[in-house]
């Protein structure tokens, strides 16, 4: 099972979408490594900066709805994973993209409308996620404690390592 | 209780239920093209599973860029076509034969009501029109489909969506649907099927209804979904006369699929079209939407005829009926992708390529093309374009580009005046 939590980047927007997270003309890359150097090059957020400390660092990110829309492209999700990104936190995802995290045995965890709001108003250096307690933890200067509901399927996915090795045991 | 059309295909396809939310599904088809599949293939490889649970119910195409255009292109394409060769999948589709995807597979009459298809490419939602459950997938998704035949999905939700009144002039499908997204927002359908039903889809070809369920995705829906019937009968029979007496017989059969009276819908919504306007989007998102009339007047460089939304032979002729005897504006630059070769030579046949070309524009061979920025037809920063595709994300034709979404007619018409104009007045 992949590790969850550490440095945590916040992208203040609804509906970042796959086009932003890994532009169409790197689908012609045959390894998932090989999209490394271009994850979220399109997002266009004030000081965000793809290639900035914070995004280079970042093991979680943070941001608002629908997560993810657009493309049915595996890449947005393989570009996080090559980063050593394993868990997004949003308010929604779009549903292809938010099935393809748990697929690669990552995590898309959905927390209420305040929730959200009370982390970007914190912005913790650093986010833990409990997959025993189902709680995100923030950790910074005043640290806070967010529980999450885990449907069993996405939980036996993400501990199975995804879901070719689910189904490949059970189908 | 009744059952949806979409609860009918689950329960005749239903393989297990991993949690009480989700449902594994058998998949009667599983498509494939050359971008997001020969990664499933090299890991398939790696893990020494380089097999398929049926080849005849796996297709194949290369259409996103081809003829390949670099060495890392031609490669994908070659994962993809030796793959297809070493699995003897037959119905696979290379250069000569090969165009967009969800224009082709229809096409062969691949798609049947009540079939479950699955591949990787968001649009797939296209195929619902045939009254199918059609959805895009990521490349696991497709790995394990191509693999085992299965794949995951939440219990289906419905949307409703109840399109009434008359189609005004001028106004199309696209129009329709780029209208229900400005409605429901890119988020409004998420994880939903949208069931496109009343008297305007009735009256709708295939291409129409192809046109409709394609940009489902848009507002965030699985699959767009219409009722199976005599338009569908009709543009089936070459595949199933072997199977049914007569096109009554297929209709009467296709009708088991039909939703219930009393089928329960996550949300009803109606809308009247009788005095709809052409719709155009104006931003970096596809529920951006305005009238014509408001974006009158936007400088375009660049019009792109095409797509799996709008590259097929009544697109084409709808096009060519403000092209004719016209040309497109000085300085813009003209593009038409026919999506198939069937619709490139049937569009030879009448006439309407001569129309194209003698109109200015240059025409490409069947290809995703311009759509996704991927291959030909990229815009330079600071750029528009007047495209029939499906998303007009920030930099999807191009970095700095801007595309505009709208109708073949608006976008022919945006070409002759060499900006935004209502496409009525030409006609």
């Amino acid at each position: 099972m992949k590790a969850f939590g550490g440095a945590t980047l916040f992208l203040d927007r609804n509906d970042i979408n796959t086009d932003e997270i890994i532009p169409a003309k790197y689908l012609t890359e045959n390894s998932k490594l090989a999209l490394k150097p271009y994850m979220l090059e399109d997002l266009r957020l004030p000081g965000f900066e793809p290639a900035g400390e914070a995004a280079q660092q970042a093991k979680v990110i943070v941001t608002r709805q629908n997560f993810g829309c657009g493309s049915s492209r595996e890449h947005a999700v393989w570009v996080f994973e090559v980063n050593d990104i394993n868990v997004v936190i949003g308010e929604s995802f779009a549903r292809i993209f938010r099935q393809n995290m748990f697929n690669c045995g990552m995590l898309a965890i959905e927390l209420p409308a305040a929730d959200i709001e009370a982390l970007f108003a914190a912005r913790p250096a650093e986010i833990v996620v409990d997959l025993e307690k189902n709680q995100v933890v923030a950790k910074g200067t005043s640290s806070a404690v967010f529980s999450f509901s885990l449907n069993s399927f996405d939980r036996d996915l993400v501990l199975a390592g995804g879901w070719l090795a689910y189904a490949d045991k059970k189908y | 209780m009744g059952q949806t059309i979409t609860e009918k295909i689950f329960a005749a396809h239903h393989r297990d239920n991993p949690s009480g939310d989700n449902v594994v599904l058998d998949i009667d088809v599983v498509m494939c093209h050359e971008i997001t599949t020969p990664i499933a293939i090299n890991d398939l490889m790696e893990r020494g599973m380089d097999r398929v649970f049926d080849p005849t119910k796996i297709k194949a195409v290369i259409d996103h860029v081809t003829p390949s255009k670099d060495s890392k292109t031609a490669t994908q394409a070659k994962i993809l076509r030796d793959w297809a060769r070493r699995q003897g999948i037959k119905d696979f589709f290379d250069i000569g034969a090969n165009g967009v995807c969800h224009a082709l597979f229809p096409e062969k009459g691949f798609i049947r009501p009540g079939y479950t298809v699955i591949m990787g490419d968001s649009h797939t939602c296209t195929h619902g029109a045939f009254g199918a459950f059609a959805a895009g997938v990521g490349t696991t998704d497709l790995e394990v489909g191509i693999l085992k035949g299965v794949c995951s999905f939440r219990t289906p939700q419905t949307i409703k969506v109840t399109i009434n009144g008359v189609m005004p002039a001028g106004v199309y499908a696209k129009d329709v649907i780029l209208h229900i997204i400005k409605t429901l927002t890119v988020k409004g359908a998420t994880d939903t099927i949208m069931e496109f039903v009343g008297p305007v889809v009735e009256a709708m070809t295939m291409e129409s209804r192809m046109t409709l369920c394609n940009m489902a995705i848009e507002a965030g829906a699985t699959c767009g979904v219409c009722l199976p019937d005599r338009v569908t009968a009709e543009y089936l029979w070459p595949f199933i006369k072997g199977q049914y007496g007569s096109i009554d017989q297929a209709i009467a059969d296709f009708a088991k699929w039909h939703s219930d009276a009393d089928a329960v819908y996550a949300q009803e919504l109606n809308f009247d079209i009788s005095t709809l306007a052409p719709q155009v989007t104006y931003g970096y998102k596809p529920d951006e939407v305005k009238d014509v009339t408001e974006l009158a007047g936007t400088r375009i460089d660049q019009v792109y005829i095409g797509s799996c939304t709008n590259g097929r032979l009544e697109d084409l002729r709808e096009a060519a009926r403000v092209l004719a005897g016209r040309t497109i504006a000085p300085g813009v630059r003209g593009i038409l992708s026919p999506a198939t070769p069937a619709i490139y030579n049937q569009a030879l046949a009448e006439g309407l390529i001569q129309q194209f070309m003698a109109a200015g524009f240059c025409v490409t061979n069947p290809t995703c093309g311009a759509c996704l920025g991927m291959s030909n037809g990229v815009l330079a920063a600071g750029e528009a374009c007047a495209s029939t595709t499906n998303r007009n994300f920030n930099g999807r034709m191009g970095k700095g580009g801007m595309v505009h979404l709208m109708s073949p007619l608006t976008a022919a018409a945006a070409a002759v005046a060499g900006s935004i104009t209502d496409p009525r007045t030409f006609l």
